[in-house]
C-alpha cells in the first residue's frame, strides 16, 4: 500500500544566522520516523551546519549541532557534502563532525555517513530523487 | 571609522562591498554570519589584508571556526565590541 519514496533534503544555509538549518534538522528527524528513504545534501553555506567545534556558550544561542549525531540512529546515513563548497570556504572533510551509523548488514560496524560529492554528482542526486525539500 | 558586517560573504556581497569601500585605516568588525569572512584559505580571504579586521569571539565560537581564522584577524568579546563603538566617531553597518 504505502510506497517508499526517496526524499532529498538540500541544506544551503549556515546555522544560527537564520532558522533554516534548525527547521531542516527537525523535519528530517520527524520524516525519518515514517520509513522513507532519506538523503541529505550539505552545500554552499549549509556545510557550516556540520562544522565541528561549535560552542555557543558565550553567545547564548542553542547549540543544536550535537543532534546531527542522532541521524545515524534514525537510519539517515546518506549525508552528501559538496567538495566545491568546502574548498571555497577553506575547509576539508576534517573540519566536519564525524557523523556515523552502525551498518546492520555488516555486523553493526560503525561507518561514516558522510560522502564527499562534486556539483555534478549533486545534480544527479537531485534528478534521481522523488521529492526535494530545500532549506 | 568602524564598519560592521553581519552577513556571510558567500551568500551576500556585503563583505566584498565593505572591503572595496573601507579606508585603509578603518576597522572592519565581523559579527553573526559575517564571521565566515575570516575563514583561512577561502575565496574571500585575500580581501582581509586591506584593513584591520576583527571578529566577535562569541559568534566565532558558536560556529566552530576559531581554529580556521586567517592570520591577522583579531577577536574581541562583547566589551571589546563596545570599545570599538565608543572609540569610533562613525559607524557603518553593511546590513
Amino acid at each position: 500500500m504505502s510506497e517508499i519514496k526517496n526524499f532529498l533534503y538540500v541544506n544551503r544555509k549556515a546555522p544560527y544566522g537564520t532558522v533554516y538549518a534548525l527547521e531542516s534538522l527537525e523535519v528530517v528527524l520527524i520524516g525519518a520516523a515514517f520509513d522513507q528513504d532519506v538523503s541529505l545534501i550539505f552545500m554552499d553555506d549549509g556545510v557550516f551546519q556540520i562544522k565541528k567545534d561549535q560552542n555557543t556558550e558565550a553567545s547564548g544561542l542553542k547549540n543544536f549541532s550535537p543532534t546531527y549525531n542522532a541521524l545515524g540512529d534514525y537510519d539517515v546515513n546518506k549525508i552528501y557534502v559538496e567538495k566545491e563548497s568546502l574548498e571555497a570556504r577553506g575547509m576539508t572533510i576534517d573540519d566536519l563532525m564525524p557523523l556515523t551509523y552502525e551498518d546492520e548488514d555488516d555486523d553493526w560496524a560503525e561507518k561514516s555517513s558522510i560522502r564527499m560529492v562534486s556539483a555534478d554528482e549533486i545534480r544527479d542526486l537531485m534528478e534521481e530523487s522523488d521529492v526535494v525539500l530545500s532549506f | 571609522m568602524l564598519h560592521i558586517v553581519n552577513k556571510s560573504p558567500f551568500e551576500r556581497d556585503a563583505f566584498t562591498s565593505c572591503m572595496a569601500h573601507a579606508a585603509a585605516d578603518s576597522t572592519v568588525l565581523l559579527i553573526e554570519d559575517g564571521v565566515f569572512a575570516a575563514m583561512k584559505g577561502s575565496t574571500v580571504a585575500d580581501q582581509l589584508s586591506k584593513t584591520k579586521v576583527v571578529a566577535l569571539q562569541s559568534d566565532v565560537a558558536a560556529r566552530g571556526i576559531e581554529a580556521n581564522l586567517a592570520d591577522g584577524v583579531e577577536m574581541v568579546d562583547y566589551a571589546g565590541f563596545v570599545d570599538l563603538v565608543t572609540d569610533n566617531e562613525k559607524i557603518q553597518s553593511w546590513v
